[in-house]
């Protein structure tokens, strides 16, 4: 007994400050892309080319990014001998339609907003969520299993991950959902009872991510179930996967947009 | 008797210089192979035309450091191996599934993943094209008697972990047997590498199993190397070693954590939860992303460290070796705790040596199974961790053993940021070799990453076997389960902590 009191004072406090202020994350974590097609000689195309998941389009306007394929993962920065791709360190990057994770230089993410009155009054202040891995990599769940380490805390936002469908408000989803997955996933939607909602987490669960149109996935969660809430990133750091949760439970101060630092 | 082609770790040769031999001289050449204690690394099918089925075994010999390949032709059905070497087991059943060839005499034959075979009309069950295949609706092995019952669980878990079909016969509390039924992570990765190297071939391997992306990463890219005839430099060896053994430490780390968990005991758990973050947070310091995604690269890596960053991560190091030091002992000197580990969920040493188990499991029943030293490739040529071994076969060796390894494991890093060799850490990466075979073996956290690579007349993959430690282990955790209480099974789970989706590739 005394030798894990004497151990809990050396470990210390360690949960983080956030949401009332912003951790810094290492250098090189690499965010939200800029996109600068001035830079553009026309018809160049190398970035779309370099693309394992085909997220880049170049097209009349510029190039567009699809976020919900983007693994972040430098090809294209690599690729580009223009510049016209950098990442930066924007870890805030939840949307609430597929449509707003495509990005160009004159379209910006479509960062997601809250639940509407009614859900937010329900599941604001307690949510409970039921996780199913869909043939996910096992990355996505450490980083979703981490928020509720003392680094994150998850429970003091009143958010909690249960072991039943039937304890919970909805679904967090990640992984391209395997065909071997169709059902179990189906299933497991179908016992939580309703008003629900479904996150998904990760590029897999928004559209394949690397995985996207093989033969032995469905190209993520929206094949089978309705989604509120997509966490781009592969996978994404825990902190985009809580300020995803937060802004979706409206329980997020108003922090004013400033310009991300780049990546290191 | 034709011998076997002896090779080494990371070497690739002409596919023509393999041995074919008849099936019963492979037969017999793997049985006693296996015997003297060689184990499978890989045993494979890659098709020789619409009806004949060319079969690679890749013996691994911890003795002498080598890798033993030999081949044979077969047709719809061979006499199977695993009756006489039960670490084929795995292997044959993998075997029918993906081509529709039949072992005879195999004692369990059934579907592991449970997906169509690779050759249209060639199924191993008969099963007609159309029928549903379901993942998990299969036959189960069944105890009957009185108060004997059966427990079914998953594949959806009431943790945040993957999918998995586990099957209880239990009389009372007491495990009779145990049967694991995988396949609902099948994403097709090795039919997605198939005409590869591309530009998606590296994220497949990466994300093939995401929590071990730099040993498999590691595998790979020493496949492209020794296929294109480049040798990367001193540096990125000694970082791509770094990055190896930040990747156990974090994953060591977490199981430590999680074990704690298993048993309620919540000072260990929640600490180790936070270090295991520390450890993540390390290796996104030298690429930005906590899961080392990106670093490695054919070739080299495409992250480099400055002066600034060595410091930056040897405090790092110094400050969570403290810490996770403090959080471990606890385990280690709380008999509670202990009363927990010991003697739950024993394997003994015959058994491992006969179902093959590597890695951690292995090394908990006594065996110096461990890549890093008994076919180093990379750093581990120059710079040796000592194996670290424990014998009690049970979850505090599993567990023990994971200990040890991470004392060794910073010490190491510790070493080589001290030494770390100046150069670049990227080199071009030639074109591959054409009608080649190529093999490379990591050791990752949980145990041997092994690849093997066969390319076609153009140099692209006509062959792209993956074998995670996880495909050796998870009969290990059945085994581990019988006579034990169904109650232990969460324990006895994660002191194997096997990969879902590694298996299920
Ligand atoms: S998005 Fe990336 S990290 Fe997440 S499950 Fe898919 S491959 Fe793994």
């Amino acid at each position: 007994m005394w030798k894990v009191l004497v151990s809990r004072l050396k470990q210390g406090h360690r949960t983080l400050t956030y949401p009332r202020s912003e951790p810094a994350l290492p250098a090189p974590y690499r965010g939200l892309p800029v996109l600068d097609s001035s830079r553009c000689p026309n018809g160049c195309g190398e970035c779309a080319e370099a693309c394992p998941t085909d997220a880049l389009v170049p097209g009349d306007n510029g190039i567009a990014l699809d976020l919900g394929r983007c693994l972040f993962c430098v090809d294209c920065e690599r690729a580009c001998p223009h510049g016209a791709i950098r990442m930066t360190q924007d870890w805030h990057l939840a949307g609430r339609t597929r449509a707003g994770l495509i990005i160009s230089e004159s379209k910006m993410l479509a960062r997601a907003e809250a639940l509407g009155r009614e859900l937010r009054g329900l599941l604001g202040r307690s949510l409970k969520l039921r996780e199913v891995s869909a043939a996910g990599c096992n990355a996505c769940e450490a980083d979703v299993n981490v928020l509720g380490t003392v680094v994150f805390d998850l429970g003091r936002f009143g958010i909690q991950f249960v072991a039943s469908p039937r304890h919970a408000d909805g679904l967090l989803i990640t992984g391209p959902v395997s065909r071997n997955m169709e059902l179990a996933l189906r299933k497991t939607y179908e016992a939580v009872p309703a008003p629900k909602i479904v996150i998904a987490v990760g590029a897999c669960a928004i559209s394949g991510g690397p995985y996207v149109d093989s033969p032995q996935v469905l190209n993520g969660a929206d094949a089978v179930v309705p989604v509120d809430l997509y966490v781009p990133g592969c996978p994404p750091h825990p902190l985009s996967i809580l300020d995803g949760l937060l802004r979706l439970l409206g329980r997020l101060p108003d922090i004013p947009e400033t310009a991300p630092r780049p990546t290191a | 008797m034709t011998a076997a082609l002896s090779m080494h770790n990371g070497q690739t040769v002409a596919l023509a210089d393999v041995p074919v031999l008849s099936v019963a001289e492979l037969r017999d050449h793997v049985i006693r192979a296996a015997g003297a204690g060689a184990r499978l690394g890989a045993f494979f099918g890659n098709p020789l035309d619409a009806s004949s089925l060319r079969l690679f075994a890749i013996l691994v010999d911890g003795f002498s450091g080598n890798l033993l390949v030999l081949a044979t032709d077969v047709a719809d059905r061979y006499p199977a191996l695993t009756p006489d070497c039960p670490q084929a087991h795995w292997f044959e059943r993998e075997i029918a599934e993906q081509w529709g060839v039949r072992p005879l005499g195999h004692p369990w034959l059934k579907p592991i993943r449970f997906h169509r075979s690779y050759r249209a009309g060639e199924d191993a069950w008969g099963r007609p094209a159309d029928a549903a295949l379901l993942p998990g609706v299969t036959d189960f092995f069944q105890v009957a008697g009185e108060e004997v019952h059966e427990v079914a669980v998953g594949p959806v878990h009431a943790g945040i972990i993957e999918p998995g079909h586990f099957r209880f016969q239990c009389h009372g509390e007491e495990v009779l047997h145990l049967e694991i039924s995988l396949g609902f992570q099948h994403r097709g990765v090795e039919s997605g590498l198939l005409g590869g190297p591309d530009k998606r071939s590296l994220h497949f391997i990466e994300t093939l199993a995401g929590d071990t992306s730099v040993a498999h990463a590691i595998a790979y890219s020493e496949i492209l190397e020794s296929l294109g005839g480049v040798t990367v430099t001193a540096r990125a060896q000694s970082l791509r070693g770094i990055a190896l053994e930040l990747e156990r430490l974090a994953n060591h780390t977490g199981d430590l954590g999680a074990l704690a968990t298993d048993i309620g005991f919540l000072p260990t758990s929640s600490y180790c939860g936070r270090i295991r973050g520390d450890f993540l947070n390390t290796t996104a310091l030298l690429c930005g992303n906590r899961f080392g995604r990106s670093l490695i690269r054919p070739g080299g890596l495409w992250f480099d460290v400055d002066g600034a960053q060595v410091s930056q991560i040897l405090e790092r190091l110094e400050a969570a070796e403290r810490e996770v030091t403090n959080a471990a002992d606890l385990l280690w000197n709380t008999s509670s705790v202990m009363a927990r580990f010991e003697e739950t969920g024993p394997v003994s040493v015959d058994t491992c040596r006969d179902l093959g188990l590597v890695g951690v499991a292995a090394r908990a029943c006594g065996l110096e199974r461990d890549c890093r030293y008994e076919l180093p490739s990379g750093i581990f040529r120059f710079a040796q961790i000592p194996v670290s071994t424990w014998d009690t076969g049970d979850v505090f060796a599993r567990a023990y053993v994971r200990w040890l390894e991470i004392k060794r494991s910073a010490a190491f890093i510790r070493d080589q940021l001290g030494t770390l060799p100046a150069g670049h850490i990227h080199s071009p990466v030639p074109e591959t070799a054409p009608s080649s075979l190529s093999v490379s073996l990591v050791e990752g956290w949980r145990g041997e990453v092994c690849h093997v690579a066969i390319t076609d007349k153009g140099g692209r993959f006509a062959r792209y076997k993956v074998v995670d430690p996880s495909f050796h282990n998870w009969m290990g955790l059945a085994i581990a389960l019988r006579n034990q209480q169904i109650a232990d099974f969460p324990l006895c789970n994660k002191s194997f902590n096997l990969s879902y989706c590694g298996h299920d590739l």
